[in-house]
Order: structure tokens, then sequence, then C-alpha cells
């Protein structure tokens, strides 16, 4: 088993080692086997496009959580320019599991926040694996608040598996902050675009994602709970997990048939881990467009509509 | 159906008998803290709390309402609205079912209820959750009838009052259910915005999505004695930590200590403790002794 490559994806990833091993064997002989090596490229495309045409929810929420799947800082560096990150809530703590700061969009300042999961082991667990703890959101808010007065469109990235439940965290009212970013998010006089890159895990991905346009990733999942959260409540175990995405729907294609999701960005073929900057250029693409359109609205206008957006969720029943 | 003979022989000597209490239903109940046996009409009248150890057990939604507010004038604000299952979502039931057999148990159409009336003589709006409706959890009726409420509190200028008892968001409506908690506290913000009071008072449990949005947004936040309250459950978060949760974690008295809450208040003492606060908040005088003898 290839650990980069996903169970269902494993016949991609036997041809991707053939391709592999025929270039090796090109390079020390003079056997001409380029011919062979398109042939088995062309199959391994075909196989994925009809792979990945095909994911079940679950299948889809294990590419949203990909080890090699972009993050946050990922996209600041291929999206944006000019970067400086701020730290802490200014109260007890910086939480990595959150990252915030200044940047440019194709030449305009812009609030950049975003869930952030760690790459090697060392850093996942400094990063806490993206599950923020309140000082994640309190930072978050400070963050947002400085853009309000400061005129910055506020852009958001969601990639958490949810806020985290530990005993530090609920001491230090991990509900209260992520009830307070809600609040706070609803009334910001500047324009709030987010994305969900990866997972968008419950309230702790809400927290950051109360917004006046919502995109999804193709392959990213948003929920209420986890799809193994919700299975070992309703069916008892968490082995039914698969049953659970699919009857919650968590799927960008869905959600947005749900009316949820304003816009879905284009991952490249075999999900966004297999080119960064492809995907970089689409979500470009988005936001840019987004902030545009925002830009538009006057103050008064622009708040307004979040709270119709907001309020209007009262539509499904 | 039971028959004659299940009444006459007591539960505890018969092999095949389902129910594990000997305690009669109706009558009799036992406080499941101290497991004193205790007189339904003396309980009723220490409303729910037992007289023995102090104990705050859980109630309706109804009952709630009807030790809070002043007997008369009270007004049911979309009481009409009932859910639908938009995902038609399926469990090991289907959410249809679940609706159904919670809709008959509780005689109330979802997890949630509004009145418009008054506590001691000043106006406000009051919701109450069910939590015996699917554990109290929210959904897109519970958020419409939340806001509705802070509708009605907008209009009139009047407060709202808030008892919460739930697990959070409700799954079998995924992402709507948590589009609940933007909206609840969006029209919160709108409300502090203008001014207008409100009151979260916390009962035995409030969890996920409700303690996360609406729950801890109050002006003044109340919890009763020993309630749960907390974010995560206590059975995730050991799994998490894997290490043994302090005593009392997660309880009333805990969140005092950490700032999360205002007070606690027992029960009895809701009713005029509110008021006092209410009407200082809204610029009235302490309700007059007649206020109090006639509403109380």
């Amino acid at each position: 088993m290839n650990a980069y490559y996903l169970d269902f994806e494993q016949p991609i990833a036997e041809l991707e080692d053939k391709i592999e091993e025929l270039r090796m064997v090109g390079n020390d002989s003079d056997l001409n086997i380029t011919e062979e090596i398109n042939r088995l490229r062309n199959k391994s495309v075909g196989l994925t496009e009809s792979i990945f045409s095909d994911l079940s929810a679950w299948d889809v929420a294990r590419v949203a959580r990909h080890p090699k799947r972009p993050y946050t800082l990922d996209y600041i560096s291929q999206i944006f320019t000019d970067f400086d990150e701020l730290h802490g809530d200014r109260a007890y703590a910086d939480d990595p599991s959150i990252v915030g700061g200044i940047a440019r969009l194709e030449g305009e300042p812009v609030m950049i926040i975003g869930h952030q999961k760690g790459r090697e082991i060392k850093d996942k667990v400094r990063r806490n694996f993206g599950m923020p703890r309140p000082e994640g959101y309190r930072k978050a808010c400070r963050l947002m608040e400085m853009a309000e007065r400061f005129k910055l469109p506020i852009l958001t990235f969601i990639d958490t598996p949810g806020a985290y439940p530990g005993i530090g965290a609920e001491e230090r009212g991990q509900s209260e902050a992520i009830a307070h970013n809600l609040a706070v998010m609803s009334r910001l006089k500047t324009p709030i675009i987010s994305t969900v890159i990866g997972e968008g895990g419950s309230g702790g991905a809400l927290a950051i994602g109360v917004c006046d346009e919502l995109y999804m990733l193709q392959y990213s999942t948003y929920a209420v709970i986890s799809p193994e959260g919700c299975a070992s409540i309703l069916w008892k175990s968490a082995e039914f997990a698969s049953e659970a995405a699919e009857a919650m729907g968590i799927t960008a294609g869905k959600l947005q048939k749900l009316g949820l999701v304003d816009r879905l960005i284009d991952e490249p073929l075999g999900a966004a881990h297999r080119d960064y900057e492809l995907v970089a250029a689409n979500l470009k693409v988005a936001l840019a467009e987004g902030l545009k359109k925002l830009k538009k609205l006057s103050t008064d206008e622009l708040v307004e509509a979040r709270y119709e957006r907001l309020t209007s969720y009262d539509r499904f029943f | 159906m039971s028959s004659w003979f299940d009444k006459i022989v007591p539960g505890a000597i018969r092999s095949d008998s389902p129910q594990k209490s000997t305690v009669p239903e109706g009558l009799w109940k036992k406080c499941p803290k101290c497991e004193s046996v205790l007189y339904r009409p003396e309980l009723d009248k220490n409303l729910d709390v037992c007289p023995k150890c102090q104990h705050h057990m859980r109630v309706s939604a109804r009952k709630r309402v009807d030790i809070f507010l002043d007997k008369n004038n009270r007004i049911e604000i979309s009481a009409d609205l009932a859910p639908q299952d938009k995902l038609k979502f399926k469990d090991s039931k289907k959410y249809k079912d679940r609706l159904v057999s919670s809709q008959k148990a509780t005689n109330e159409k979802d997890a949630l209820i509004c009145f418009k009336g008054a506590v001691r003589g000043i106006p406000v709006v009051v919701v109450a959750f069910e939590f015996s409706f699917l554990g109290g959890s929210m959904g897109a009726v519970v958020g419409e009838k939340f806001a509705r409420a802070a509708y009605a509190s907008m209009e009139s200028g009047i407060p709202l009052v808030c008892f919460s008892a739930s697990g959070g968001a409700r799954m079998q409506e995924a992402l709507i259910s948590l589009m609940q908690m933007a909206k609840t506290a969006a029209v919160l913000e709108k409300m502090k915005q203008m001014g207008i009071p409100f009151i979260s008072v916390m009962t035995d449990p409030v969890f996920g999505g409700v303690s996360a949005s609406l729950a801890m947004l109050g002006d003044v936040n109340v919890a009763e004695p020993n309630a749960l309250i907390g974010f995560a459950g206590p059975r995730v978060i050991e799994q998490t930590v894997r290490e043994k949760l302090p005593e009392g974690f997660q309880r009333s008295e805990f969140l005092l200590e950490h700032g999360v809450i205002d007070m606690i208040l027992p029960r009895a003492e809701i009713r005029s403790r509110l008021s006092s606060i209410l009407a200082k908040l809204t610029g009235r005088d302490l309700p007059s002794k007649s206020d109090v003898a006639i509403n109380d």
C-alpha cells in the first residue's frame, strides 16, 4: 500500500508504481519505452477520472483529510503577497491551530484567518491537528474587529475536525468563544468570504465561517458533526461513518443544491494535493471575483444582506 | 397492556419484569440523585426540586414557562411551526419517525416553545427548550422559533429570557442545523445593539451547538445548581485527553468559578431574582408588593 494514496485510489497507485519502475529501467537501458510509459500514463489518468467521478461522501471526507492536502498557509503563499502573520489573543495565548494576518490579494490589502493543520508529527501536535482552543477563536475575533477598523475585507479558510474538546478549552469558555464570534461576524462592517478548503467541522468551523459568501473546494466537506461522531451517536458505532456521511450530505455538491454554498472551486484531477498551484489559482479567481462583487455594496447594504442571509436559514421546514 | 397480575405483584419479585424501579408511576417519584422516594404533589409544590437533597430534576418546557410567567396574559408565539425532513434523513430509524414519536411523547411540535407574558408585572418574551424532544436539539424550527421570539422582543422592546436544555444541534438536519447557530447569534446581536436585555438561563444539560451560540450570549448568564454545561460532552473529552475529569467538571459551580456565568439560581428563586434584574435593566421600579402578591 502506498501511504499517500487512499484505499480507493490503490489501483492508481499501482499504475503509478509501474510507470516509475519503467522510468528507472528506461534510464539505464537503450530500450525505447517512452511509448509504454505514455500508454500507462493515459491509463492512469483515465482511471483517476473514473474513480474520482464516483466518490462516495465518505471517500470525499477522506480526501478532505488527506495528509498531503494543501492547508491555509499553502494557500496564503500561493495566492497572496506580503503576508504579515499576527499572533495572540492578547489575553491568554497564541493558538497555532488558527493563523491570521494581513496580506495583499492582487495588490489589495485583506485580512486572512484560517485553521492550520501541521504537516509533520511535531508540527501536527503543535497545531493541535487543526483543533482550536478558545484563544484561537479570540485571536480570530481580535483580527476580524481590527479588519473592520481598517476597512480590510476578511477572507477565512476553514479546515478543522472541530473545536478542541479538552479540559482547558472548557475551563476557558470554548462555547462562549465560538458564540461570541458568531455574534460579532454577523454585524462586522466589512465583506467576509469563507472558503472550506478541507474539513468543515461543526461549530469549530462556523466560528470563523459566518460570511457574505461561502465557497467550498470540490472535495471539501462541511457538517454539523463528523461522520464518525454522528455514526457513534445515531448508529451506536463509528463503523457506520460512511452511512452517516451519506445521510448528512456533507459534500460541496449536495450543500450547493440545498442553497447553503455559493460557489464550488474545482480541484485538479485526483484532488487538490496533486497540484497546489492549480487549485490555488482557481481559488484566487473566485476570491477576487467575490470581493469585487461585495465591494459594490454599501456598508449598510452589505450588513443588511448578511443579516438577511443568516436569518433566512428558515426556508428548510 | 398491564394485567391485574402486574398491578398487584411488585416488580421486584417478578423475574421477567421489564422495569427495575419498584416505584409505581404517578403518585411517587424517586429522586435520581439521592434515591429518596418522593410524594408527587409535594414534589410539584417544590418545583421538581428534591426536598431531601435539593437535586434539580429536569422539567418540561411547558412547566418551565408555567413556573416562570405570571398566570395572566400569556400568549404562545408561533406554536404552529412544525419540522420537516428535508434531507430524508435515516439512521437506524427514519428522522420522520423520530419526529412523530417525539411529538407524541411530548405533545410538542418541536423542541422549543415561546410565550409572551410577564414576570411579576414586567412584560417579557420567554422561550424554553423541551429536552424530551430529541434531546432538545436545535434544527430549523427551533432556530426559527427562537428568532421569532427575538423579533417579538424587539418589536415590543421587551426583554427575552431563554431556558435552555439541549444536547446541541440536531444531527438529522445536518448543516441546516449548524446554520441555526449563526442565525440565533445574529438576532441576539441585533437585540444587543437595540439595548434589549437577553437573559440566558441554562438548565441541565446544555451542550454543543446550543451552548456555543444562543445560550452563552446572555447579557446575564444564569445556571441552575449542578447543571451540566459545556461545549463538548464529558465522554468525548475523556476519550480525547485520556485522563479522568476533575470532580465537578462542567457543573454550574465550575462555570461560575471560571467566569462563564454570572450566578447560580435555585429554581425557586429564578422568578424573583430575574424580575429584579430585569426591572433594573429596563429602568423600572422594583415590582410592587401588590404585583408580587397578585402574581406569585
